[in-house]
């Protein structure tokens, strides 16, 4: 069913991402070899770039399930036809997010050890055996789609992955939800947020998938399910502004918090910058533009929004997890303090080429578990072809 | 065969016996004064170790318990952003009078520590004796104490070490922070900072049981107004200052 030029050109493009990841590992190696000093974390700013990729994907990871969820919880027939496609990205998505965290570690070699040591009071050994959970309900689920005999069981799976990756997200979103005594941080309105920014953020990863995987068959997506994906990113991307807007608000009404936020958001540097036009204008109201402007209606505009999409959301994530550590830690309120440990001091951070190989090979192992699996699988969704088409979405 | 000469055995073994006095006597007397534990018991629940600092007493141009601490542990006493800072001097300005104070700052050892919490393998952990330590076999390295801890206090190893103590084991990779010089409290001595300030004669940090109504330290807790940092987050540290 491939031609020749079809096969060469697919090996080319599994050797460029072999050659990623390739490169990525290097960086972990060296990051192993040499500590992390060849990176630009220091003791302050204690996670850094690695932490910005995987982030990314492992919310994306779950967000990009949202596809499946609207075709087998919501039973809409052309999301289903998506479904698997769903949820391979989300696989794909979180081994990169998860080898991107796990390479970062100061003692990768020790993975056994967070494998065998459940600490059951920390959100981070919960989210151990989330992801682990939601590798294997998605691998069930993608077995109850495509094994005929277990098609009855798809929706119950669907359903059991639905829930899971929104407790999953919760968990992201945990993470710094309980980080109390940071300002950027310790806000019960995190976990909510993240989960609608994973929607934005999955979609948008999609968008770019199924436009490459029918752009590679030479096919077009139907004019209808266009509409509607396209109508629901935008409605993802408007949910995650408003949440990062009520998030900022509440901390701009909080007199202890003004300082943070006068920081992030006018006075801090290549935070506001990174706010104001990476996230809100490239990431959210150019999309926004492309996706609801009557003219704009062809597929690449989509590609476009949701490529802006993702840079917004490296933007937000950089200055959400960065500009969060950079400002400083409130000890001793009431006081203007200083020491040889910066106290009371923006701390500084510039990420090294490590950190970006480290987060490429990331995104590059997600990329070859994506197009590996859907030249071998069956994944290019099957519209249905009939009349009653537009009853099914 | 020479006959057995029983003044010759009466006069070795009662040099044997002083010799094994000797010998005992000073670890036992040791033991006996200064509370120390014995290799292989568990701390006690009924200690709980702490710090009292008189800021009165803390000099802003003295710096001798930070020295005393990088030469205890072996740390590089570098202050890089990358250098690992167990224990450092914070100036801090009264923003509405301008008094100025000086303090040192450390792991303060809290009773329900976040960074305990936040371990996902447990590394981080209080012993019964209240001393916060990290199980440096069993850190990954992944740094969320370091996010969690309300006082910065913890350092994480960016490059390989040479010439490490012995009794302070530390890491590449993994993350460190004030033990309070546990292996010299196990011994029965005081931590090294409270040693070098005493030496210093300042004596601006106290250091006892706390959980021991009759120790000199919980007389002075009782006796002076002291203050733990962040008290509003209820974590109760075992470190306190007077004089804020």
């Amino acid at each position: 069913m491939y031609n020749k030029a079809e096969s060469r050109n697919f090996y080319a493009l599994v050797a460029a991402g072999g050659l990623i990841v390739g490169i990525g590992l290097i960086a972990a190696y060296l990051m192993e070899e040499h500590g992390h000093i060849i990176t630009g974390m220091n003791n302050q700013i204690v996670w850094g770039m690695p932490h910005v990729f995987a982030i990314f994907m492992i919310v994306a990871a779950s967000g990009v399930l949202n596809v499946a969820s609207v075709g087998s919880v919501f039973g809409r027939a052309a999301y289903k036809a998506r479904a698997p496609l769903s949820g391979l990205l989300s696989i794909a998505l979180l081994a990169g997010g998860l080898t991107v965290l796990m390479l970062d570690l100061g003692r990768a070699d020790r993975l056994i050890v967070a494998m065998t040591h459940y600490n059951l009071t920390s959100v981070f050994a919960w989210n151990v055996v989330l992801y682990s959970g939601l590798f294997s309900f998605v691998a069930i689920y993608l077995w109850t789609m495509m094994e005929q005999r277990m098609n009855p069981w798809s929706k119950p799976a669907g359903f059991v992955v639905f829930a899971w990756r929104i407790i999953l997200t919760t968990g992201t979103g945990l993470i710094f939800a309980f980080l109390v005594a940071r300002q950027a941080y310790g806000s019960a309105l995190l976990p909510p947020m993240f989960i609608v920014a994973s929607f934005a953020w999955g979609l948008a990863v999609f968008h770019l998938a199924q436009a490459a995987m029918y752009a590679w068959n030479g096919k077009t997506p139907g004019p209808e399910i266009m509409r509607r994906m396209r109508i629901l990113l935008g409605i993802f991307v408007l949910g995650t502004l408003y949440f990062v807007f009520a998030y900022h608000l509440t901390n701009l009404y909080f007199a202890k918090q003004t300082g943070f936020e006068q920081f992030i958001l006018a006075g801090g540097g290549i935070f506001p910058w990174l706010f104001w036009a990476g996230y809100v204008f490239l990431g959210s109201l150019l999309p926004l533009l492309f996706l609801f402007h009557s003219g704009l209606h062809k597929t690449s505009y989509t590609v476009i929004a949701s490529l802006l999409v993702i840079l917004g959301s490296f933007a937000f994530l950089y200055v959400f997890i960065i500009g969060g550590q950079a400002y400083p830690l409130f000890i001793f309120p009431g006081y203007e303090a200083s020491s040889s440990f910066g106290d009371g001091q923006i701390a500084s951070y510039s990420p090294s080429l490590p950190e970006f190989l480290l987060g490429f090979g990331g995104i590059g192992v997600a990329f070859l578990i994506t197009a590996i699996s859907a030249r071998v699988l069956n994944l290019l969704p099957h519209d249905i072809p009939d009349r009653r088409k537009r009853d099914a979405y | 065969m020479s006959a057995i000469n029983p003044e010759r055995r009466k006069f070795l073994g009662k040099t044997s016996a002083v010799f094994a006095g000797l010998v005992i006597a000073p670890g036992v007397l040791l033991y006996d004064f200064a509370h120390g534990r014995a290799a292989g018991e568990a701390a006690s629940g009924r200690v709980r170790w702490g710090m009292l600092v008189d800021t009165g007493q803390c000099a802003s141009d003295c710096n001798d318990c930070v020295s005393a601490c990088n030469k205890e542990n072996g740390l590089s006493g570098g202050t890089s952003a990358t250098d690992s800072q167990w224990i450092r001097k914070v100036e801090l300005k009264d923003l509405r009078s301008g008094r100025t104070t000086s303090l040192p700052v450390m792991c303060q050892h809290c009773e329900h520590p976040p960074c305990a919490d936040v371990c996902p393998t447990g590394a981080s952990f209080r012993r019964a004796d209240g001393i916060v330590l990290v199980d440096k076999h069993r850190c990954i390295g992944c740094r969320y104490c370091m996010m969690a801890c309300p006082y910065k206090a913890r350092s994480f190893v960016h490059e390989p070490l040479t010439d490490q103590n012995p009794d302070v084991p530390r890491g590449k990779g993994t993350v460190e922070s004030c033990t309070l010089c546990v292996h010299r409290v196990d011994r029965g001595e005081q931590p090294a900072c409270v040693e070098a300030c005493a030496k210093a004669g300042r004596r601006a940090i106290l250091f006892g049981d706390i959980a021991d109504p009759e120790s000199e330290i919980s007389k002075r807790i009782r006796a002076v107004a002291s203050a733990q940092i962040r008290a509003d987050l209820m974590l109760n540290p075992g470190i306190r200052y007077e004089g804020m």
